[in-house]
């Protein structure tokens, strides 16, 4: 039976790894990554869980491992952040053009420079185009929840892609929370093994990261978008069946206090909490605001959006990330261009807040608001606005 | 000794294994001698056997989509990290046996890569499963800078050659350092078997490919792998000119076995370097002056590879 205890959210991510038996870990240390690791280098150190616990001597060699070990047929984890998650960039893209199920958490961090250790969404905006599905947690709960998730999305025939769990850098990944950690008999009634078709096996050759002349590039591309694209069916019905389970129901995007909202404000991640305490106090004086949160990043979920932020006139859009020299932050950018082509259309504002560790308070969700209300009346000068920065 | 080598006879002549791992049918140049080499170490190997490629000329010839020339289980990922894949497959294949989801059953893990892919850009990620202890076989096939590309010089370069980024001019007489050891920082790693070899000696470098495989542990061979196209000789001479390297001492044959050095073909009168050196296009330019400067490096590594070995000239 499940059991709810205290726990650290970087260890219950380590504890759905666990209970998911995966066959390989990559392991490289980056900070505020590490714990994960570090709690899986334990379990397997302790015989609780068979594995192999690869400490390989960079990120580039952890995703390369991983991918090593995914086309043997291994079901295989490693985690990152930041500079560590830059220096894989290469090899991200080369795992979903193989069709290989890894799973990844991202505890998201700045990137330098200048060097910081503190949370922001640098590292994984900068990685927008890798063809990985991306799921962004809220609290440990999820971040349990959504580990579990990703190994049954990646491994499903009709899938057969790597998937990125996020959370946020030590504001989520070191913070202790009450977490309903299930049992492996509950696990495996929602986990089956991973039987992969192909894999490396001298009885059944088979050759993988051939050259792709021109004649073939584009169709291969083409063909990895579309597996990208209609993964969010399985997406959805994996969650759908994990609620049927568990009890704990899971939507692509997540809709609070959206009714009759004139101004909607759209975070991804922890903040999300901050958030809704924010629009708590505003509608208590009357204020018509509500929040929409992102937890299926990519695909990116047009549909499912699109409703929920239905019926507002203004959209105050929250990145944690800058797009430098750019009109707006990345997430503002996806959610102008899916909004673009639609009929009576919110205006959408773009804050970029809590970069390398600022805090993004009630008081800056306030603010946001309080600006989004007066843009929507008079035309904000500047594409977007930078939040908390302190002048000199 | 070790125990896996103890009861291994070697290949001869007569009796060569007939599958071949690496099937003819690929798009190297004329006259290639890393895709023999590559050929020949592959069926000392053997068909029970992973491939793990690093891009280089050795990926592109043998897997043009939809095309392939590999008759076993072969992986490309990128440049710079064969070996770090390799470590990925031998650990999964391990973890996999040892739970009983796949048969147990012996399967050798080859990494392959260029000089530009061992030497340089990879050292990293060798150095890395070297340490590790995966049990796998590394072959660097050295053809001597980055032919893939067009022959740009690598630290794998000889002093003196000449590429299209060290080439001769009024202030320049090609490569300006000496060749990296490969070899001798995979012995610095304490690992079990460290061999060079030359396809111009195919039986010698099939059982230095063997021994590799049948070593536990990560084991490292470094093949000299002559390049009609970089080196701008006849496609009719990768066998001369690598049985040249070996006679004049430029590609000495040796073992590091368990950190023992053992000279294979000890050259005890060698032929001048500079009858090596004229064979090919890329040491044209070189002046008398600079090829006695070549012959003393020559004679110096050797000298130093003796000492290693125990022996004396």
């Amino acid at each position: 039976m499940a059991k709810r205890i205290g726990m650290e959210v970087s260890i219950a991510a380590s504890e759905a790894v666990k209970l998911a038996d995966v066959d390989l870990i990559a392991a490289y240390p980056i900070t505020p990554q590490t714990h994960i690791v570090e709690h899986l280098s334990e379990v397997v150190a302790d015989g609780e869980l068979d594995a192999a616990f690869v400490p390989v001597e960079s990120e580039h060699s952890a995703m390369s491992c991983c991918i090593g070990s995914s086309a043997a047929g291994a079901r295989t984890f490693t985690a990152t952040s930041s500079q560590g998650l830059a220096l894989m960039h290469e090899i991200l893209f080369i795992a979903p053009a193989m069709r290989l199920p890894i799973v990844m958490v991202v505890a998201n961090r700045a990137l330098s420079g200048p060097i910081s250790i503190w949370n922001d969404h640098s590292d994984i905006m900068a990685e927008q185009d890798i063809a990985w599905i991306q799921t962004f947690a809220e609290n440990g709960q999820e971040v349990f929840d959504l580990v579990l998730h990703a190994f049954r999305v990646a491994e499903d025939s009709k899938v057969l892609l790597p998937v990125i769990v996020n959370l946020d850098g030590f504001t989520l990944s070191h913070v202790i929370e009450p977490i309903e950690i299930l049992d492996k008999a509950e696990v495996d009634k929602y986990l089956p093994p991973y039987k992969p078709k192909v894999r490396l096996d001298p009885r059944k050759p088979v050759s993988m990261g051939l050259v792709g002349i021109p004649e073939i590039y584009t169709e291969a591309k083409k063909a990895t978008n579309e597996a990208l694209i209609n993964s969010k069916r399985v997406v959805l019905k994996a969650w759908k069946e994990f609620g049927d389970l568990f009890g704990r129901y899971y939507n692509p995007v997540e809709s609070y206090k959206t009714e009759g909202a004139e101004v909607i404000l759209i975070t991804m991640g922890s903040i999300s909490e901050t958030a809704m305490t924010a629009i708590d106090k505003m509608r208590e004086k009357g204020m018509q605001v509500g929040l929409v949160r992102f937890r299926l990043w990519k695909p990116f979920p047009a549909p499912e959006f699109k409703k929920a932020i239905a019926g507002a006139q203004t959209l105050a859009v929250v990145d944690r990330a800058l797009s430098p020299g750019g009109a707006c932050g990345p997430v503002a950018e996806e959610i102008k261009a899916a909004l673009y082509a639609e009929r009576g259309r919110p205006k959408v504002y773009n804050f970029i807040a809590g970069l390398g560790g600022r805090d993004v308070t009630v008081e800056n969700f306030e603010e946001i608001v309080s600006k989004a209300f007066t843009y929507a009346k008079k035309r904000p000068k500047q594409l977007y606005e930078m939040i908390g920065v302190r002048e000199i | 000794m070790i125990k896996e080598l103890e009861n291994f006879k070697g290949f001869s002549a007569k009796k060569l294994p007939l599958a071949d791992p690496l099937a003819s049918g690929h798009r190297a140049c004329q006259g290639c001698g890393e895709v023999l080499a590559l050929k020949l170490a592959m069926k000392a190997i053997g068909m029970n056997s992973i491939v793990v490629s690093a891009t280089g000329c050795m990926e592109i010839i043998t897997s043009t989509f939809p095309q392939t020339a590999w008759n076993v289980p072969w992986l490309h990922v990128a440049f710079e990290n064969a070996a770090a894949v390799a470590s990925g497959t031998e650990a999964a294949l391990k973890v996999l046996m040892r739970k009983g989801k796949i048969p147990q059953k012996h399967i050798d893990i080859v990494a392959i890569g260029g000089d530009g892919a061992t030497a340089d850009i990879g050292l990293q990620s060798l150095s890395g499963a070297m340490e590790r202890g995966h049990d796998f076989v590394y072959i660097c096939l050295d053809n001597e800078a980055y032919m893939n590309t067009g022959v740009q010089r690598s630290s794998s370069t000889p002093y003196g050659a000449m590429t299209t980024t060290s080439p001769p001019g009024k202030k320049s007489f090609g490569q300006a350092t000496k060749k990296k050891n490969v070899p001798a920082i995979a012995v610095a790693h304490n690992i079990p078997y460290v061999a060079t070899a030359s396809p111009a000696y195919f039986l010698d470098l099939m059982n230095k490919a063997k021994k590799a495989a049948l070593v536990k542990g990560p084991a490292y061979l470094h093949i000299y792998s002559s390049c009609p196209t970089g080196w701008r000789h006849g496609g009719d001479l990768a066998i001369e000119i690598s049985k040249l390297a070996v006679e004049t001492n430029v590609f000495p044959l040796y073992e590091v076995i368990e950190g023992k050095y053992i000279i294979n073909r000890k050259i005890t009168k060698p032929k001048p370097v500079a009858e090596y050196l004229k064979k090919q296009g890329r040491f044209r330019h070189l002046t008398d002056d600079l090829i006695a400067q070549i012959q003393r490096q020559v004679d110096e590594e050797y000298d130093k590879l003796l000492k290693l070995a125990g022996e004396t000239a």
